[in-house]
């Protein structure tokens, strides 16, 4: 768990995800789109994987990964990032972290 | 046969027309089966029929010809009392058999228009099966996918409801109905789209390369077909049109939500691409790998399990466009924009009806 919020605060946009999870890309394509470049850790490579889904599990995650965090908050997973989008709410919440381009 | 007709305007008179007409049609569709013998019988038959159902009694003889009943009157008359007992007896049994034939043509219409049904549902399905090999794990060999057959149903329910809740919409805006009412429509539109998801993922759970085909869907719809279903931003882009003009305020929240639309359906796009990738060389055998056939087998149909996990997506970015759009939108501009979108649909099916429909006469 302290893994996983540490990893979480480091940077503004954080994906939790697995090498073989093609949602978790879907995730990170979409945040490449808005402008973001989130930091993305794939749990199925780190020596405590297993713990770390767990822990998001008991976050409240229903699907372990992807498993969005914006600021050290948990936004959720697939579902919530995209209601979010579509109202609007989620740009709102990025404008601090987005590149300059 | 003069007395007959005398008796059936005897009846007339009476203002009896009912039994005539059944009388008239079962006797109309037993033509093919009688003789001319019984056709007589029939009409005697009738004729007691009738009297047995306004109690009328015809002083006449019953008989059409001549039988007697001058020459010895006791005798006679207990003939004739004993053909009337027949005759009603007669009447009676036809009458029973009538009953019983009639709903036994009501059951074969029935099981004929469901056995088409079935035969169109399963030539279809036959076509996508053969596609991939008929393998018996699909279980399409024989043994039809429960899931997928209520699905079937469900759906072709589910079409006729759309339409009926198209023309309603339609004639209230036409009608000039108040925002109450609009409301109730838009509400039941927006409802009935969400039990269209919920089908979905039910036959997401049944069968998902059934869903991810667009079998279910007819030959145009299928060639708009995204990841088991309609485009989101295809569905902003051909309700926009339609609406009343959008407030200033309108303006942006509907240019952002076509734009995060198109943005979430890029990247699930791009997810899927990866995910078509990934499981080709899942089951693309490896000689490298010291996994056996049914390890790698095992892993292949495990990242299978991803493919509902995409439909589910691209489902719920399609409910949740239409959600945000009705919010966006005033009731008026919402069930106008509903209408929009069904009626697109419709025309998407009542196109590939023509297109599919046979030549109807030679050039």
């Amino acid at each position: 768990m302290d893994r996983v919020m540490r990893l979480a605060s480091e940077k503004g946009v954080v994906i939790f995800s697995k090498s073989s999870c093609c949602l978790c890309y879907a995730v990170n394509i979409l945040f490449q789109e808005i402008g973001v470049s989130p930091v993305v850790h794939e749990i199925d490579q780190d020596p405590e994987g297993r713990e770390m889904e767990k822990a998001l599990t008991r976050l409240g995650c229903t699907a372990p990964v992807p498993a969005v965090f914006i600021g050290g908050n948990l936004i959720g997973s697939t579902n919530e990032v995209m209601s979010l989008h579509l109202k609007g709410q989620l740009i709102p919440q990025l404008k601090p972290y987005q590149q300059q381009t | 046969m003069s007395y007959s007709s005398t008796q059936f305007a005897t009846s007339r008179q009476m203002g009896i027309y009912e039994p005539f007409r059944q009388i008239g049609v079962w006797k109309e569709t037993f033509r093919g089966d009688h003789t001319s013998n019984t056709a007589a019988s029939t009409i005697l038959e009738e004729d007691s029929g009738i009297e047995n159902k306004i109690g009328f009694v015809s002083h006449e003889p019953m008989l059409p010809s001549g039988n007697g009943n001058d020459h010895e009157p006791s005798r006679s008359a207990d003939k004739v009392q004993r053909r009337l007992e027949q005759n009603r007896e007669a009447a009676r049994k036809s009458r029973m058999r009538k009953k019983v034939y009639v709903q036994q043509l009501e059951t074969s219409r029935l099981k004929l228009a469901q056995l088409e049904l079935e035969i169109d549902r399963v030539r279809k399905r036959g076509a996508y099966a053969s596609s991939s090999l008929g393998t018996s794990h699909m279980g399409y060999n024989g043994a039809l996918n429960s899931g997928i057959t209520t699905f079937e149903m469900e759906y072709v329910h589910w079409v006729e409801e759309q339409h009926r809740q198209i023309v309603e919409l339609r004639n209230a805006l036409h009608d000039h109905a108040t925002d109450i009412e609009l409301r109730k429509l838009v509400d039941s539109g927006l409802n009935h789209y969400a039990i269209l998801f919920r089908m979905k993922a039910d036959a997401a759970r049944a069968d998902i390369f059934y869903l991810l085909s667009g079998i279910w869907r007819t030959p145009v719809e299928r060639h708009f077909h995204w990841i088991g279903g309609f485009r989101p931003s295809e569905l902003l882009n051909i309700v926009l049109p339609q609406l009343q003009p959008l407030t200033d305020q309108q303006l942006p929240d509907f240019y952002n939500l076509q734009q995060s639309s198109q943005q979430a359906e890029d990247a699930l796009s791009q997810g899927m691409d990866k995910l078509q990738q990934t499981l080709a060389l899942s089951i693309a055998a490896d000689p490298t790998s010291g996994e056996s056939f049914g390890c790698q087998m095992a892993s292949a149909l495990e990242k299978l399990e991803a493919l509902e996990i995409f439909v589910s997506q691209a489902d719920h970015l399609r409910q949740q466009t239409l959600q945000q759009m009705s919010r966006i939108l005033t009731t008026h501009q919402a069930a106008e924009g509903l209408l929009a979108l069904g009626e697109y649909f419709h025309r998407l099916r009542a196109l590939s009806s023509l297109w599919t429909a046979p030549p109807r006469k030679p050039t």
